[in-house]
């Protein structure tokens, strides 16, 4: 039975701490692996450098109606931080100016930021594709919130979505009671819009995340399961499912650590290193901002505080020349997005 | 020797080859090809092997092919129902064998 936990920064947990979670990760019972770039270099990849700026991901709040054990954000009702109107201005005049050709809202819950529906129609507006990671049970989490498959569905907004398996044991028991009861009525009223339905262009993806330290199954086997429960039992459409590995971070370090899985997952993770999925790494296309307008090289070293290499550190500096021109931060739990077919926001890298 | 089971051997698998490689070098090759895809799904592979580790009580195996399973996206009720067929394999094969019984009864008894 899954228990609501609060976030490791109510807790006061030394863990909260991204220098601490660095620590861990160098120097906790994992001696004798491999670097991140050690391993790069017995592939030949002399680290990672940007492919394109195609994405621009924002981060624009912490707080989060649930509380998932995995959360790499950290994220929870009693999180505040959120991203102010004048950086989000900013965001926006840095995706037209600059060509991004997908603005990837996440958070936290992202909806419940007050300036969330201003700043999709602005992109919108602009022709720019919205990307909403969208938990689903917001849509059910307050009156005011039902509307937003209609909202979404106005703006052509392609929503991704959390779901961790297709029976509630499962989902219950990582992202908290009732999750999916509520995130299958969610997905219900978003078919009722015209998401995940043929001839729509309305588009629904799924997230899949182990529950627990294990890697991502296959995703096109995974999809076709999910696809078939979720229609057999609730009569859901979706269009593709996406699998992400769990990085060893956050929340989820948490569990690896207080379950004794740690060692092994990060053995597992090194063991499962693949040099082709390294190079399919979301980081080389994508520019990721935090809710203090801080650049990163992805969401995963926002939440280690580890920002891009360079000058152009901040929204108000963004300089295209020169972060195309960076060398992308790595440490070890990058292991997690080269492992197996590899991870990225958009799933499996080698499908 | 303080264990006669112990998961850290698990890895350790592969040294069996230090002591007779060739031998282990063709178990490991074929192993390899075994559990590849083919006219089964590398899944369906995995949920015999977690059955077979039942049938046989290797703790090795059950350690290894949960695991895999769950990885190759099984759910709990398929690993369950994989275990449910070596249970009644297992069991069945207990009780067909009371056909030998019931003919030595019929052999023996007027």
């Amino acid at each position: 039975m899954s228990i609501a936990i609060k976030s490791l920064h109510a807790r006061g947990l030394e863990l909260a701490d991204a220098n601490y979670q660095l620590r861990v990760l160098h120097e906790g019972d994992v001696a004798g692996l491999p670097t991140f770039p050690q391993k790069l270099a017995e592939h030949g990849i002399d680290g990672l450098t940007p492919t394109t700026m195609r994405v621009l991901q924002l981060n624009i709040g912490k707080m989060c109606n649930q509380s998932c054990k995995h959360c790499h954000v950290d994220a929870g009702p009693d999180r505040k931080e959120m991203m102010s109107k004048e950086l989000l201005r900013r965001c926006i005049d840095v995706a037209r100016t600059h060509g991004f050709s997908v603005v990837d809202i996440t958070g936290g819950a992202p909806e419940m930021h007050p300036d969330f529906r201003w700043l999709v129609e602005e992109l919108s507006a602009s022709n720019i594709k919205v990307m909403v990671r969208c938990n689903l049970t917001i849509i059910l989490a307050n009156p005011k919130y039902h509307d937003l498959p209609a909202f979404f569905a106005m703006h052509g907004v392609h929503v991704v979505s959390s779901l961790p398996f297709y029976d509630e044991r499962n989902t219950d028991r990582q992202r908290g009671d009732g999750v999916f009861r509520d995130s299958i009525e969610a997905l219900q009223m978003l078919n009722r819009v015209g998401y995940g339905v043929n001839g729509s262009g309305l588009v629904i993806d799924l997230v899949y995340n182990p529950v627990g330290a294990l890697l991502p199954g296959p995703q096109a086997q995974l999809e076709r399961d999910f696809k078939r429960e979720l229609h057999q039992r609730h009569g859901i459409t979706f269009n593709s499912l996406i699998c992400i590995t769990n990085m060893p971070i956050s929340r989820f370090l948490e569990f690896l650590l207080a379950s004794g899985n740690y060692a092994r997952y990060m053995e597992k993770l090194v063991a499962a290193f693949n040099p082709a999925a390294a190079l399919g790494v979301m980081c080389r296309d994508t520019i990721s901002v935090g809710y203090d307008g801080m650049l990163y090289d992805c969401d995963f070293n926002q939440m280690l505080e580890l920002p891009v290499n360079g000058p152009s550190r901040h929204i108000n500096d963004f300089d295209a020349g020169v972060l195309m021109h960076r060398r992308i931060v790595v440490d070890q739990h990058c292991y997690g997005c080269t492992a197996g077919a590899g991870s990225s926001c958009g799933g499996q890298i080698e499908v | 020797m303080a264990n006669y089971y112990d998961p850290a051997d698990l890895a350790k698998f592969g040294k069996i080859g230090d002591f007779q490689k060739p031998l282990a070098d063709k178990y490991f090759a074929w192993y390899g090809e075994v559990f590849a895809e083919g006219a089964l799904t590398q899944r369906e592979k995995s949920l015999i092997a977690l059955a077979v580790a039942h049938a046989i009580q290797c703790p090795y195996c059950i350690d290894a092919y949960t695991t895999d399973s769950m990885e190759k996206g099984a759910s709990e009720a398929m690993m369950m129902e994989a275990v449910h067929v070596a249970a009644a394999i297992r069991g069945g094969a207990s009780l067909v064998h009371a056909t030998m019984m019931m003919n030595k009864v019929n052999e023996t008894l007027m």
